[in-house]
């Protein structure tokens, strides 16, 4: 069951070939056996699951299921779901139970989906390893002295080894597609605005993303269908109509331009890698595409407007973690000073304590024109290179990270290092453009996956290009050993 | 050496919003603590605010009175700092955007002088909670109910020159918004209130001194008090050659000081930027001239007015414009009394004020509809009863009696107008006071004027106060010859 795409699964419970409850209980049974291992759930929801399953299978029976009714998948922990507990991969909110369902969860349910559990993910979001979470490191289930990427690590990991069909993910400035490349899979990050973020704990709300972790691309524009969409109590979410991002899968690449940017290639990327891109864009070309050399001239300010930016917005978001009404609170204390220093100290790990003093300072009287609004200038002319750019092509490619899987505890002390492997993913980011990575080959028997950059409100065709590569390759197939 | 005293106002004004700025909770005041806040007051973790946004009609509304440019586009931001009452460790504002530009009002003093108040700004902002620490024992309890009530802040310009000038401002505003029935105006509960930024001057240096900041001013007469407190403090500071320090100060009511909060050094860093998760706001002129045509007439204009249509002396329409509920009970009256004015003023700012006074009730609580009051006011216009009678009649519309029309029906008030009942009352009494009518006939004019009053009284009293005066006191004099 679990080489299934969801596409399958439906199909199959529709025809029952097996009940919801069968296939929940196995995945439950897979997660048991596998999930300690590579340390990718931080809560597992059997009972509930089960619940959810008989509910599904009376959906079924009564012929009132949709596409994903019965279907298995495991949130982020970074998503509230009414009744249990949402971490968010830290100390701070390890006793937090969320009383409501962000708006992707309470989507997903209606639309039928099981909830298996939530995944490890970095703190806050805030790593590209997945090792500042509070729960511990996930490990690449195609290679476990590596990092499955972050920070929607444990999603990736859960989906490359198949203890979840298909996850949810969030993208700040390449938390999906980043470990969707080191992992092998299949994340799409949507145009900002498109997927709700309300009930998606902040990090950086200018630039943090929610969609689909999948094995297929196809699977991805399922998934979409049931997230997108317009919600009130997310003012910045888009009135944008949802499409059927089904409904263009099979379209044909003729005539497709694609725009390779000189800045993304040329000496800049490992070898191994650009080949691997290289060879993924033949095929495209194969399957009627055209290429061109595109200019993006401001990528290389991406990462310090990025962590400009993020650093500023998390140092107030995560203001709200004080020990006063929720979360971790520090043991006596003394006065509210202590009760605030303490509880924050106590509850906050490095990586995210570093981004919310970095925050305060770059807003900090006296600094705020120099680095915030400096970076707001920057980030403006990042997206205006991809606009420009898009008028002349359709889509960019490039890859996803400049390396496949990095050993655990490589970056540990190196904050930069680890900030530079978002260099391909932070400016879509910025711009809030939508950008999907599927897999397209391998280094050293590691996964490397090829970024596709589209325009606003473009994953349909994203989406579609995506399938097309897949139909005419197999790599998104290819799963790690001893979890095959 | 002679000194000037500057003085700017920080007001703030709830809105008088059915639900919160960036919640559906309930703004009502005085519900059990906690129970009016919601997931997105609470601040709890992946919640979003979304923009109320009757708010923001609320402060166009307040822009176009003060003739202030409304902002085409105004941006909220994030106040950052930690406090207990506040969730999210910031306080969604606006900072460089404001919704309300600049805009004057003109106030006018005791003697009858007039002077311009300019208005820096007025932005949206959401309230914070409270801190409770009553029952708590050694710790502090925190009420969230206040979180997240729609704020309007209105910063004055420096152009006050006296506390009485500050108070002249104050009641103003206070007098805008509720005409504009955009806040109500509560200083006790706390939904108006205002900061006082004083500072002195020599007499003739352009150069403003150092301010002070006095906070914790909860009823006009302690603004005035404060600031008059504040001015001679600084004085004494600066006449004793040392220098007024740039702080924040509470207002203690109980002893009539100004005491030191915190200095300028320990301020916050309040980290302003965009918030993120709302959108500009953007308001087109269509939307303003339509804001613009539901305005209502202020207190201003209705003041010339009634003086203008109703004749009425400027302290009378001082009085009944004082606020727009009265001044609308006034106006139903008039028209239900057939355009009585004079009489409507009088009934409304004497029987009727005291009876709502006693009562402490608001007009619009009146036990007596203006549509009932007017019903009686016309009954006395056009004779049917007499000023004294139409007492009894109001105190019997008090308790619920009916109308005007059915008391005098009913208990037999209708003033006697026919000649010939009043006649037989007049020669009734002459006869039994022989001496009385001897007496007047021997005076001169002017004493007769005051004996005459024995008769009329005779006479009312025989009619139990139904007979018509005027008529009375005509005859009378005709008969006494």
């Amino acid at each position: 069951m679990h080489t299934k795409t969801i596409k399958e699964l439906g199909n199959a419970l529709h025809n029952k070939e097996f009940s919801s409850e069968e296939l929940v209980s196995f995945y439950l049974d897979r997660c048991d056996s596998y999930s300690a291992d590579l340390n990718c759930f931080i809560s597992l929801m059997p009972e509930t699951a089960m619940e959810q399953a008989r509910s599904a299978d009376k959906k079924i029976q009564n012929g009132d299921a949709g596409p994903l009714t019965g279907i298995p998948l495991a949130h982020k922990d970074i998503f509230c779901t009414n009744g249990t507990k949402t971490s968010c991969g830290s100390k701070m909110l390890d006793n937090f139970i969320a009383p409501y369902d962000a708006t992707v969860v309470s989507k997903l349910n209606e639309a039928g989906m099981v909830t298996l559990g939530k995944t490890n993910m970095d703190e806050f979001a805030m790593g590209s390893t997945n090792e500042t979470s509070f729960y511990g490191a996930v490990k690449n289930p195609w290679d476990t002295g590596r990092v499955p990427g972050g920070s929607s690590g444990g999603s990736a990991a859960a989906v490359a080894a198949k203890l979840a069909p298909v996850a949810t993910g969030t993208d700040t400035g390449g938390s999906i597609r980043q470990p969707a490349s080191l992992c092998g899979i299949t994340g799409l990050k949507p145009t900002y605005g498109r997927v709700s973020r309300y009930g998606m704990i902040a990090y950086a709300s200018s630039l943090d993303q929610g969609g689909p972790i999948t094995q297929t691309a196809e699977d991805a524009a399922i998934m979409l269908n049931a997230m997108a969409g317009f919600d009130n109590r997310d003012s910045t979410s888009a009135e944008q109509a949802v499409e059927d991002y089904t409904k263009n899968l099979d379209e044909s690449l003729d005539g497709l331009t694609i725009g390779l940017p000189k800045q993304y290639f040329h000496g800049q990327l490992d070898a191994s890698i650009e080949s691997v891109i290289q060879e993924g864009v033949k095929e495209l070309e194969n399957l009627g595409a055209n290429v061109k050399e595109i200019e993006l001239p401001n990528s290389e300010l991406s990462i310090p407007a990025y962590y400009v930016i993020a650093s500023a917005e998390c140092s107030s978001n995560l203001a709200r973690f004080d020990g006063v009404r929720f979360g971790h609170r520090c043991d006596e204390p003394k006065d509210l000073t202590d009760l605030y220093m303490r509880s924050r100290a106590e509850g906050f790990g490095k990586e995210v304590k570093r981004r919310i003093i970095t925050g305060t300072y770059v807003l900090s009287a006296g600094y705020y024109d120099a680095y915030y609004l400096k970076a707001q200038k920057l980030r403006r002319m990042i997206r205006d290179d991809f606009r420009k750019a898009l008028e002349d092509v359709d889509v960019i490619i490039g890859p996803s990270a400049p390396q496949a899987a990095f050993k655990l505890n490589e970056f540990v002390d190196d904050p930069i290092s680890m900030y530079l492997s978002d260099i391909y993913t932070v400016s879509v980011n910025l711009a809030g453009l939508p950008a999907i990575s599927i897999p397209a080959g391998f280094t050293n028997k590691l996964p490397v996956g090829m970024q596709i950059i589209g325009n606003y409100f473009a994953e349909s065709r994203l989406l579609n290009i995506a399938h097309q590569f897949q139909l005419a390759t197999d790599w998104h197939q290819q799963s790690p050993k001893g979890f095959e | 050496m002679e000194w000037e005293t500057v003085i700017g106002l920080e007001i703030h004004a709830q809105l008088a919003t059915k639900s919160k700025i960036f919640s559906g909770a309930s703004t009502t005041y005085g519900a059990d603590a906690n129970t009016q806040a919601c997931a997105v007051d609470l601040g709890l973790p992946g919640v979003l605010p979304v923009l109320n946004q009757q708010a923001v009609e609320m402060a166009i509304k307040f822009g176009l009175a003060v003739d202030a440019h409304i902002a085409d586009k105004s941006v909220f931001a994030r106040k950052n700092y930690f406090y207990p009452d506040l969730p999210k460790g910031y306080q969604i504002s606006q900072f460089e955007l404001p919704i309300v530009g600049h805009g004057d009002i003109e106030i006018q003093l005791a003697d009858g002088s007039k002077k311009t108040i300019g208005i820096t700004r007025a932005h949206l902002e959401e309230d914070a909670g409270k801190s409770v620490h009553d029952g708590f024992f050694d710790n502090t309890g925190v009420d969230l109910n206040r979180a997240g009530t729609p704020l309007i802040e209105i910063v004055s310009e420096p152009d006050m020159r006296s506390a009485e000038e500050a108070i002249a401002y104050l009641k103003k505003i206070h007098s805008i918004v509720r005409y504009l029935k955009i806040c109500d105006g509560n200083m006790q509960e706390g939904s108006f209130r205002c900061d006082a930024n004083v500072s002195i001057r020599p007499k003739g240096q352009e150069e403003l001194g150092t301010r002070t900041e006095l906070k914790n001013l909860n009823s006009f007469k302690f603004i005035e008090q404060a600031i008059n407190y504040e001015i001679k403090r600084q004085i004494d500071v600066i006449e004793s050659g040392a220098k007024v320090v740039q702080e924040t100060r509470l207002y203690d009511p109980n002893k009539n000081e100004t005491r030191a909060m915190r200095s300028k050094e320990e301020a916050n860093d309040y980290r302003y930027f965009p918030d993120p998760d709302l959108l500009p706001v953007c308001i087109d002129q269509e939307t303003i001239e339509a804001i613009r045509k539901g305005l209502p007439e202020l207190a201003e204009a209705k003041r010339e007015r009634f003086i203008n249509e109703y004749n009425l002396s400027e302290y009378d329409s001082d009085v009944l414009t004082a606020s727009r509920d009265h001044a609308d009970y006034f106006e139903s009256v008039v028209k239900a009394a057939d355009g009585e004015a004079k009489l409507s003023a009088n009934w409304v700012m004497g029987e009727l004020s005291a009876v709502l006074n006693k009562s402490n009730q608001d007009i619009t609580q009146s036990p007596v509809s203006a549509e009932l009051l007017g019903g009686m006011i016309k009954r006395i216009k056009d004779n049917t009863i007499s000023s004294n009678i139409a007492k009894q009649v109001f105190e019997s519309m008090v308790n619920g009696e009916g109308t005007a029309d059915e008391i005098i029906q009913n208990k037999g008030l209708k003033q006697v107008t026919d000649t010939g009942a009043i006649e037989k009352l007049v020669d009734d009494v002459i006869a039994a006071n022989p001496d009385q009518v001897r007496q007047y006939q021997e005076s001169s004019a002017d004493k007769q004027g005051k004996l005459i009053g024995f008769f009329v009284g005779q006479i009312m009293k025989q009619s139990k106060g139904k007979a018509n005066p005027q008529q009375v006191n005509q005859m009378l004099q005709e008969k006494l010859k």
